[in-house]
């Protein structure tokens, strides 16, 4: 069972019905206390850096989710909330995040439109298991302002380029990040889901999680 | 790079695609969620869906498409018609579309556009505008589907709703709505040129040539289309093919 994090930000409803779609049973949560019940987590989100975590903190999800992706399970932030997966976010003044990831969210520079927003084409900078698949130059739905400025760059899977070359994808263990909405990013994002739900599943067989 | 989209319109009535001609002569075009399901694995970049019923007695025919076809579609879908409240978009973002579309209710009510973009980000607020032309270079907006000028020019209003935090405008010309002779170029370029927000040609597209138009010397950021997809003169393949051959970047499946 894979668990979507709700925290009052974000499509929920998509990305349940895409990993239905592709065969996953999918829990919306509404309270942490169910985090034990579930083999992996996705936490989607959409709108501003500091209001997801004030969301997050109000509904007491920080400490839990952190403790979560040191359980070892899989672990997906979409769009903001793969964002927050670091350590700062810089929009609307400076904001701490998860700080499951090293390095910074930042704003697009001037000279191009802001919000990103569309269809962008995936550079793979390392084989990892999300992407397996998933051939190079392939197509994913955007939506943001801000991308993330990482401090490791070997936890980049993937970048994209809109005048600056961002991650598109991170990684690093059981943590994993999408820029992108692969739940809206049909046919590719959902080969992605389909990719994290077996992982899931391996994971859980595995690990008795 | 980021691909120029291409966005099949869906105009629906009691739950059903209907296709007019400058806003009138309604022919049926067939089941919504089944069309959106076809031009999703088709290769369509996002889907707009546009409920032109009249009264809003029909809202939960609209509610119960949306969430039939957020089951079936996994690209980005807009609707738009009739919604004036906060709570009208929240039904419809709740029930599974990615943007809602205000046109009447952003004149009448500008201040929903920023309550919108506050309360569910300036992504998911996209405002359409019907203009139609009073002289060279000048625009006028047009509600009510077009019946009611409004005496608002077009640029300023564009101007003004991305400062409200809009977040995409779409832009028709009544002038050439179904005629099929292409998009209006200079107000598509006009809009696109006054403000820093993406913008969605529409009206008038007849051909691949016109997409391509709307794209380069329009200077859209995406084209909208019904007719010459719904009646098969087209496919979204072929549309695609056309434009990639045009030099355009636009997503492949592959």
């Amino acid at each position: 069972m894979i668990g979507i994090v709700d925290y009052g930000r974000g499509n929920l409803r998509s990305v349940e019905k895409a990993l239905e779609k592709v065969g996953f049973e999918a829990t919306i949560m509404a309270s942490p206390t169910e985090l034990n019940l579930v083999n992996g987590l996705i936490l989607p989100g959409v709108g501003a850096f500091a209001d997801a975590m004030q969301a997050l903190r109000q509904g007491g999800w920080i400490e839990p989710l952190i403790r979560f992706a040191r359980s070892g399970r899989p672990f997906l932030g979409i769009c903001l909330g793969m964002q927050i997966l670091f350590e700062v976010g810089e929009e609307h003044g400076e904001h701490a995040g998860l700080g499951l990831l090293a390095g910074r969210v930042v704003k697009f520079p001037p000279g191009r439109k802001v919000p990103h927003m569309g269809w962008n084409s995936l550079q793979l900078e390392q084989p990892s298991y999300l992407l397996e698949g998933i051939p190079n130059e392939s197509y994913f739905y955007f939506v943001h302002s801000y991308y993330a400025e990482p401090g490791e760059k070997r936890d980049v899977a993937a970048t994209s380029d809109y005048g600056v070359v961002f991650p598109a994808v991170v990684s690093k263990d059981n943590v994993w990040g999408a820029q992108f909405h692969p739940e809206k990013s049909s046919p590719w994002g959902l080969k992605l889901l389909t990719n994290f739900g077996k992982w899931v599943n391996e994971n859980a067989a595995l690990s008795g999680h | 790079m980021l691909s120029k989209r291409i966005i099949p319109c869906l105009d629906v009535h009691d739950g059903r695609v209907v296709k007019g001609t400058n806003f009138v002569q309604l022919r049926d075009a067939g089941d919504p969620v089944e069309l959106a399901a076809l031009y999703d694995q088709e290769g369509a970049d996002e889907l707009i869906f546009l409920d032109i019923t009249a009264s809003s007695d029909n809202r939960e025919t609209m509610v119960d498409v949306v969430r039939r076809t957020a089951e079936q579609v996994f690209i980005p879908f807009t609707i738009g018609g009739g919604l004036r409240t906060i709570e009208d978009i929240r039904r419809m973002l709740r029930a599974g579309a990615d943007k809602i579309a205000l046109n009447t209710s952003a004149v009448q009510t500008p201040r929903l556009i920023q309550e919108g973009a506050h309360a569910f980000g300036s992504q998911c607020i996209v405002v359409a505008i019907d203009a139609r032309s009073t002289a060279a270079g000048q625009w006028e907006v047009y509600i009510h589907g077009g019946r009611t000028a409004t005496g608002k020019d077009v640029l300023e209003w564009a101007a003004e709703v991305e400062a409200l935090g809009a977040g995409e405008i779409l832009l028709t010309s009544m002038d050439r709505d179904g005629t099929k002779i292409g998009y209006e170029l200079e107000l598509t370029r006009a809009v696109s040129r006054a403000v820093s927000l993406p913008v969605i040609a529409s009206g008038g597209v007849g051909t691949l040539e016109h997409l391509a138009e709307g794209l380069t010397v329009g200077e859209a950021d995406a084209v909208l289309a019904a007719s010459i997809f719904h009646y098969k003169e087209y496919s979204i393949e072929e549309a695609k093919r056309y434009l990639a051959q045009r030099g355009i970047l636009v997503r492949g499946l592959v």
